[in-house]
């Protein structure tokens, strides 16, 4: 039984396979639009997130299957008390494969523990969010056409933004990876992540909180948005959310091919004046997030195409 | 100053961060043992300005990597006919269960209080242990 909690779960190679698999159902999707007839997806959102449950919805019935599920913790059995672990072994009873969203950090895990059923861990608080990273990989593969080699720019809440975390452990498997990090002090990537795996592993990367100096190098600049619901004091969070915004002016600096990425919902952190610049690719990125989890409900079901 | 008896058979736990004796009491479950426990609360050290010391006499089958956890730099003397017959090294243990807990609020642990609370040492040379479930560093003292 295999499921995807971390995005270090996937080896190197199965990260290929996978991101593989997507490029060519996104090429060929009648190809592959029935092959979970039959087959349930349940949602188990203890928290609402719209566009990351619709785009595991999206992805299920385009492979010709169903999906079943909840929206909130209201909703759910949670609300009455029951555990993680009770609802994944009653949830594995109804459906062949699940994906859960919940605040709480490692409840995915726990669920993967009593679950007879792959669970697809589909954000749990600030911790993973695993399928981000594949549809951040499978961006830039597509849309570079490689992954090695390219300087990745993370700029805004590099402190609680997981998405950010989970791309620099995934991207650092890759060979002459580098990483400029823009953040205010206050939200400055976690001194673990430094030590423990970008010192560790011996790769490059500048720490700086001027957006404008950093552009001209970038081949990527990941943009995040500073998330309230990270914050337990409120007065932080408005002091903090609007360091840095990505406009037209801004965007002049940059390399004509650099792509622009965002994990999505922004707020205000990339003014709606460059939508229609090429190099904007986050509408991309949430197409392309469909078609990498498509790819992963295939192989954790292991179901083969040809 | 104070002075205790020096111990016959037994384990001189010295080296415990100023304050942390009564988590190592309660770790190795003395309070249950009838074993002759001293607990010596801040005293003077030269190299870390005050500590606990720990002295138990007529035992030493205790789990003494556990310590390690809890503190790495706390020194272990077996003591044997009133001198120290062996120094223990702590090897710190890959995995520990219900030993340290995690006190991250955004962690599952702090809803499900049936969860046992596990922990994986991530780094051996700086003795870091984190959450199994949220990832979060164990914070010593």
């Amino acid at each position: 039984m295999r499921h995807l909690i971390s995005p270090l779960d996937l080896s190197p190679d199965e990260v290929t396979d996978l991101l593989n698999l997507a490029e060519d159902i996104y090429s060929s999707p009648e190809k592959y639009s029935h092959c979970c007839t039959g087959k349930k997806l349940a949602t188990l959102f203890y928290e609402p997130s719209t566009r990351t449950r619709l785009s595991f919805e999206a992805a299920m019935l385009n492979l010709g299957g169903s999906v079943l599920g909840f929206s909130s913790a209201d909703s759910s059995s949670a609300s009455k008390g029951e555990s993680v672990a009770d609802t994944i072994r009653i949830i594995s009873c109804y459906a062949d494969i699940c994906a859960m969203r919940h605040p709480k950090e490692g409840a995915p895990l726990v669920a993967s523990m009593h679950s007879s059923i792959p669970v697809i861990n589909a954000g749990d608080g600030g911790h993973n969010h695993p399928t981000q990273t594949l549809t951040d990989l499978l961006t830039i593969k597509n849309l570079k056409g490689h992954l090695d080699g390219l300087t990745i720019g993370f700029c805004g809440d590099l402190k609680f933004g997981r998405t950010v975390h989970s791309l620099i452990n995934a991207m650092v498997r890759y060979p002459n990876t580098k990483f400029v990090l823009i953040s205010p002090k206050e939200l400055q990537i976690p001194t673990y992540l430094k030590e423990e795996t970008l010192d560790v592993l011996n790769i490059p990367y500048e720490e700086t909180s001027n957006l404008e100096e950093a552009l001209p190098k970038l081949d990527i600049l990941y943009m995040t948005r500073v998330q309230k619901e990270r914050f337990f004091n409120e007065e932080d969070y408005i002091r903090l959310k609007d360091t840095f915004i990505l406009d037209k002016q801004k965007m002049q600096l940059a390399k004509d091919d650099m792509l622009v990425l965002h994990p999505l919902p922004r707020v205000n952190e990339i003014s709606t004046d460059i939508d229609d610049d090429p190099r904007a690719a986050y509408f991309k990125q949430a197409n392309f997030g469909v078609y990498a989890r498509m790819a992963l409900i295939l192989t954790l079901l292991g179901i083969k195409t040809n | 100053m104070l002075n205790i008896g020096g111990i016959q058979n037994g384990v001189v736990m010295d080296h415990i961060v100023a304050g942390c004796a009564m988590d190592i009491y309660h770790y190795l479950e003395l309070d249950k043992s009838d074993a002759t426990v001293a607990i010596i609360k801040n005293a003077k050290s030269n190299v870390m300005g005050k500590k606990d010391i720990i002295k138990i006499e007529g035992y030493t089958d205790f789990d003494f990597d556990v310590l390690g956890v809890i503190d790495p730099n706390i020194t272990i003397n077996i003591i044997k006919e009133g001198v120290i017959a062996e120094k223990r090294k702590l090897n710190l243990p890959e995995r520990v269960t219900n030993i340290i807990r995690c006190k991250n609020p955004r962690c599952i642990t702090s809803i499900e209080q049936e969860l046992p609370h596990r922990f994986k040492l991530t780094n051996r040379a700086k003795g870091v242990y984190r959450c199994e479930y949220c990832e979060q560093q164990f914070k010593r003292g």
